[in-house]
């Protein structure tokens, strides 16, 4: 038991005109409310308190100087304002379990001050008692109406701010230093990579994050962007629910909104698939423009090239798996080339021939240590050692049998995907063939995409098996290490990137960098309509949803209005974090666009707004698109609950 | 009271160890349920109706879902309490019965309990509330068939079911592109109902999902989508004319199911074996190959020697495809599951007019579409969706509309929307009412205000204001003598429910009235609660 000194307002309203309140609380206060309303009926109990001894049943934690209550800050919630405890004396029958309360004294004393109101757990004693003991299972929780959405944006901004300084040109990367054993730090800005090693617990967060995670797969970037646009339409969504609009009229605004803004840059698109030449020039605009944020920005334009040129060969294709990506630390980033061949991070079997040229390969994924008799319940028992050696002579010969009818396909080179033992190796290399042991199978597949050949597993029918082609198998070096380069492969859209930087996590981020270009660029050669870049898109759109605001009638154009400010803020945010005075310009970046047919975005490097038609900074339109649609769809989402409930989480078994 | 004495005035207990129990009795028994039962429907209430909101759930695991579908909601929700889970078990069966209305029945059940705890602070006995409840129920239900609607429709007019469908997906967050969905969803239940029976098999229906792409992506295919890729990566991307061999027998060696044992102790017998195994494999292939078989659909996984001779002899296959699927897949095509090789005759293999792989986005998913099938009565409806959890709305959304569609078939009776039915078994329940003596009656004119709070929690979701609406709504049915008036939820500036169209099937309604009654009857009826307590 304890009372409140009547500081809160809310409370104190509630009681005027009873000197003591009564009131039944559940641990988590959510009730308290109803039963202040009644509690006339309270009082008349409370006389009856007063007077007599109260049987009450106990259900309260009992701490060690027999205190039968809670601290009461921790159940209090919202109002800890000004608590003060009373510890009252309570006999504590043990053989019934039930705790006789002495509740004279304390009524007594406490009636003459009538600013004390006093807060009972009485559980069950009056007859009339509504008391719900609970309807949720332990540890459950439960968050309604506006606590649940402030919960929801809450989670959802914080996120969005987490990564918002990353976005730009000029925006920061974070450290992630992982919980796992070993600490493994990673340097990054790529929002997916972020999110992803978040431990989050907040749902709408995770709402967010898994906005994110799909934006990655689908299209490859624009993942910051896509949860700043979605945390910036919460924050402005807060705004009009705090002015008493109802989500759902908020909702449809965005709606409207969100159509409107995709139609303005449909209107606005360019599409050069047909002249070629522009059509790259597209794509090196894109790929640097995506480049320009990330590690790589120094060495944009050569990465650029690496990518498009990469990209241009598959022709179409969004397979991204034909592009190989191999990290050597050592040298600069600027060393990193593109390989028009295949290279296969392995070594050269001993004995075998460095080089090859115009090489048969044959792909295989087959055993190679000793061949298994298959068949359920087979097994060796041998009654001599004599027996034993016939056995292993038998054994060894079928390994000799298989490798003659490997090289009997006429090949020249020989890669598997699981090991080869020293003994068919050294068959292999007798007959001066070079055998690959042990390429994942990732590997395998790309080689056999790129040479052409099959992989095989039964090795009968010589005639029938396609074999792989290549002009030269040689062994090189980059670094330090050896690799085996396949060069003049019959199929051209295999290639491989080859980075090189200062450390494993330069290389590890140049990689993501390098496979959002890939990402960006793949989609856009299916999709070649193209936007603009630096903001520009975002300021096209704000316009559009602001015409729209002005158009429509009621309540929605409120939230039309708001979507057109979340738009802007990314913007904003970019102007922000390359440290230029976004109000400025962003407010001339506006009045540019107030003409007709502006390029003007934010040209970050002379801090002023320029012509991106002119700096060439261009984005593709599936990115934007897919940002617009998705940080709507999520937004929607959240405004639309009302409720959390969260279940306990499942106990863990403590492994100590 | 868990003491008595005997006629020698010894005492001896009827329940064991009542200390470490605790019981609640009579009217505080009823009290304390229908007050658990309240609390449970208020969580649900503010999610009925076109506005209603979504509640987000975090399960133990620390998923998310985020719902506005009632089974769903209380299904996820750990509900503890006794009585908590009657109720979730009435929504759930209103799901298997009916599929829609989970909310709206729960929401009903609720109205119906506080109406039933002011009766018994009367001092009405439970039981009599219990019949009158049930005989108003029964008024209701009569009423429903009488103001409801035959609806005409036939297999190249659709258009009223998706009218029916679009009432239903409104209240969902996918309500942006309803009149698609509505129609994917009528299409495919009329690609599997038969309409001569009046029956659905929903398990015809196969709902899958990938995350990425819009909402709008969504489709409907005619076949089947196996999220599966073939088991050789060069092996054809697309064939078409496929004949199908749908094979539960795996490619690998034997394994009978005695107990034995292969010795193997000189060379000669390991050479055999070896031989033999070789040759096993390739018997396997031939087969297949034999029966004219141009793809195998297993639902085992292959050796990959196997594998290599499947591949050679330009044979496609998949691998460890799921039960059900293969299931589906039989049904599409026309062919029959071989459990044996040596079974595999030509009779028994499926058609499809196309089959291919599709890749999708930037990670290397890939989907099989299985296409044009022998017979067309499966269907799949591949939905495509921002995120997860919108997916996953989408698919329990969908569930719900091909629920509707199925039921309209089965029963082609509509009734009004919008609360409007609710209104007006209101208004014959409160007219029947006076005909009663008894203390029934006061139990009838419960249950006519309990269908009130229907409509009611419509409005106030609305932001209408409730009562106001409310009885504007009925005064204008009793005048006009219209039973089509209902809440105007949408401010479309009409409150007649057939010029916004919107409809809901008679034998939902029917069912919800009577499952709220039976549950309501049932809580009332407890008056001991004795269960095991924690401290």
């Amino acid at each position: 038991m304890f009372a409140i000194r009547s500081s809160d307002p809310i409370l104190l309203n509630a009681c005027k005109g009873f000197d003591v309140i009564i009131c039944k609380m559940d641990a988590r206060h959510s009730h308290i409310y109803p039963y202040v309303e009644r509690s006339s009926s309270f009082i008349c109990i409370l006389g009856l308190l007063a007077k007599t001894e109260v049987v009450m049943k106990s259900g309260i934690n009992e701490d060690a100087n027999g205190n039968l209550w809670r601290k009461p800050t921790e159940t209090i919630g919202a109002w800890q304002t000004g608590v003060e405890t009373k510890s009252v004396y309570m006999n504590y029958d043990s053989m019934s379990t039930k705790v006789k309360v002495k509740f004279r004294n304390l009524c007594d004393e406490n009636l003459e001050n009538p600013n004390l109101i006093f807060i009972i757990t009485v559980c069950s004693i009056c007859p009339h008692s509504r008391y719900i003991e609970k309807i949720l299972k332990d540890e459950a929780t439960e968050e309604k109406g506006e606590r649940a959405r402030m919960a929801s944006f809450v989670g959802a901004m914080a996120i969005a701010d987490l990564v918002k300084t990353t976005l730009g040109p000029k925006g920061m990367d974070k450290i992630l230093q992982s919980t796992g054993r070993g600490h493994s730090v990673t340097v990054t800005n790529d929002g997916a990579t972020i999110l992803k090693s978040l431990h989050i617990d907040n749902p709408a967060a995770k709402v967010l994050i898994d906005i994110s995670k799909v934006q990655d797969d689908e299209v490859g970037d624009g993942t910051t962007s896509v949860v700043v646009l979605a945390g910036e339409l919460l924050r402005e969504a807060e705004k009009l629910v705090g002015s008493k609009i109802h989500p759902m009229t908020i909702i449809s605004g965005y709606r409207m909104a969100a159509e409107c803004a995709r139609r303005a840059l449909l209107d606005k698109v360019k599409d050069n698939k047909d002249d070629a030449e522009k059509f790259r020039s597209d794509l090196m605009r894109i790929a640097m423009t995506t480049l320009s944020s990330k590690i790589l920005s120094q060495d944009k334009e050569h990465f650029a090239k690496l990518a498009v040129d990469a990209v241009m060969r598959l022709k179409g294709s969004t397979n991204l798996e034909s592009i190989q990506i191999i990290k050597k630390a050592g040298g600069s980033l600027k060393d990193s080339f593109l390989d028009e061949g295949f290279i296969l991070d392995k070594k050269i079997g001993l004995g075998q021939p460095k080089r090859i040229e115009n090489a048969n390969i044959l792909v295989a994924n087959t055993a190679m240590d000793t061949d298994k008799v298959k068949i359920y319940g087979a097994r060796v028992r041998v009654d001599s050692m004599a027996k034993v050696a016939q056995i292993e002579g038998a054994e060894k010969e079928k390994m000799r049998e298989k490798v003659q009818k490997i090289i009997g396909h006429g090949i020249n080179c020989f890669v598997n995907r699981q090991l080869i033992y020293n003994f068919p190796e050294e068959l292999f290399a007798d007959a001066g063939i070079l055998a690959i042991e042990h390429a994942d199978f990732d590997g395998i597949e790309r080689l056999a995409l790129v040479t052409g050949g099959e992989i095989a597993s039964t090795f009968d029918n010589p005639e029938s098996v396609k074999l792989g082609h290549c002009k030269l198998i040689e062994e090189i070096m980059i670094g330090e290490d050896k690799l085996i380069h396949f060069s003049g492969v019959e199929m051209g859209q295999a290639c491989t990137i080859v980075l090189r930087g200062a450390s494993f996590h330069v290389l590890d981020e140049a990689e993501r960098s390098l496979h959002d270009a890939l990402c960006v660029l793949s989609q856009t050669v299916n999709d070649s309509r193209v936007l603009l870049g630096g903001g520009w898109p975002e300021m096209v759109m704000a316009k559009a949803v602001d015409e729209l605001a002005r158009k429509t009638p009621g309540k929605k154009s409120h939230a039309i209005e708001a979507f057109s400010r979340a738009l802007i803020a990314i913007p904003t945010t970019i102007a922000d974090n390359a440290g230029l005075d976004s109000a400025e310009l962003v407010a001339q970046l506006r009045a540019e666009h107030h003409k007709e047919d502006c390029n003007a975005g934010i040209d970050v490097i002379t801090g002023s707004v320029g012509d991106m038609s002119e700096l060439g900074i261009s984005e593709a339109f599936k990115v934007k698109q897919a940002v617009l649609l998705s940080a709507t769809e999520a937004a929607e989402m959240i405004l639309r609950v009302d409720e959390i409930i969260t279940c306990a989480p499942r106990r863990r078994e403590d492994r100590m | 009271m868990a003491l008595a004495f005997d006629e020698y005035g010894r005492p001896f207990i009827i329940l064991r160890e009542q200390e470490s129990k605790s019981r609640l009795r009579g009217l505080d028994a009823q009290k304390a349920n229908i007050a658990a039962g309240v609390a449970v429907s208020r969580i649900l209430r503010t999610s009925l109706g076109p506005k209603g909101m979504d509640k987000m759930l975090q399960s133990p695991d620390g998923d998310i879902t985020i719902t506005n579908d009632g089974a769903t909601i209380l299904e996820q929700m750990d509900v503890d309490n006794q009585i908590g889970k009657l109720m979730v078990e009435l929504s759930r069966s209103q799901d298997y019965e009916i599929g829609d209305g989970t909310t709206g029945v729960v929401v009903m059940a609720g109205s119906l309990l506080e109406q039933a705890e002011k009766l018994l602070e009367r001092g009405i006995h439970p039981i009599r509330v219990a019949e009158g409840f049930e005989i108003s129920s029964r008024i209701a239900v009569d009423h429903l068939e009488q103001i409801a609607h035959k609806f005409d429709f036939s297999a190249t007019n659709i258009e009223p079911l998706v009218q029916t469908c679009m009432t239903t997906l409104s209240s969902k967050i996918v309500n942006r592109c309803k009149r698609s969905l509505a129609e994917i969803a009528v299409k495919s239940v009329m690609a599997v109902a038969d309409l001569e029976r009046k029956d659905v098999n929903l398990d015809l229906i196969k709902v899958e999902g990938k995350v990425g792409g819009k909402l709008e992506d969504t489709e409907l295919i005619y076949g089947i989508i196996v999220d599966k890729d073939m088991s050789h990566p060069q092996m054809p991307k697309q064939i078409e004319d496929a004949k199908i061999a749908i094979l539960t027998c795996p490619f690998e060696p034997p394994k009978p199911k005695t107990k034995h044992k292969v010795d193997i102790d000189t060379v000669e017998k390991f050479q055999t074996l070896r031989k033999q195994e070789q040759q096993y494999f390739d018997d396997m292939v031939q087969k297949c190959k034999d029966v004219g078989a141009t793809l195998v659909i297993c639902q085992w996984g292959f050796d990959d020697e196997a594998n290599h001779l499947l591949m050679h002899r330009n044979l496609p296959a998949v691998r460890w495809v799921g039960g059900v699927e293969l299931e589906l897949i039989a049904i599409a095509t026309g062919g029959r599951i071989v459990p044996r090789f040596q079974e595999l005759t030509p009779e028994k293999l499926g058609k499809a007019g196309l089959v291919r792989e599709k890749a999708f986005g930037t990670t290397k998913d890939r989907m099989l579409y299985i296409e044009h099938c022998a017979n067309s009565k499966a269907v799949t409806i591949f939905i495509r969706g921002g995120n997860k959890m919108m997916i996953e709305e989408t698919k329990r959304s969908i569930h719900d509309a091909l629920c509707v569609a199925r039921n309209l078939i089965r029963n082609n009776s509509i009734v009004y929307g919008g609360g409007a039915a609710e209104i007006s078994c209101s208004i014959a329940v409160e007219a029947a009412a006076d005909k009663y003596p008894g203390v029934e009656q006061y139990a009838i004119r419960a249950f006519a205000d309990a269908l009130d709070s229907v409509p009611m929690a419509l409005a106030e979701n609305s932001g209408l204001q409730p009562i106001e609406t409310l009885s504007a709504v009925k005064a204008q049915q009793i005048k006009e003598n219209n039973h089509c008036c209902g809440i105007d939820c949408n401010d479309t500036g009409t409150n007649d429910m057939r010029e916004q169209n919107v409809f809901e099937t008679l034998i939902g309604k029917q069912q919800q009235i009577l499952l709220a009654t039976q549950v309501v009857k049932m809580i009332l009826k407890i008056d001991d609660v004795i269960s095991p307590s924690d401290y």
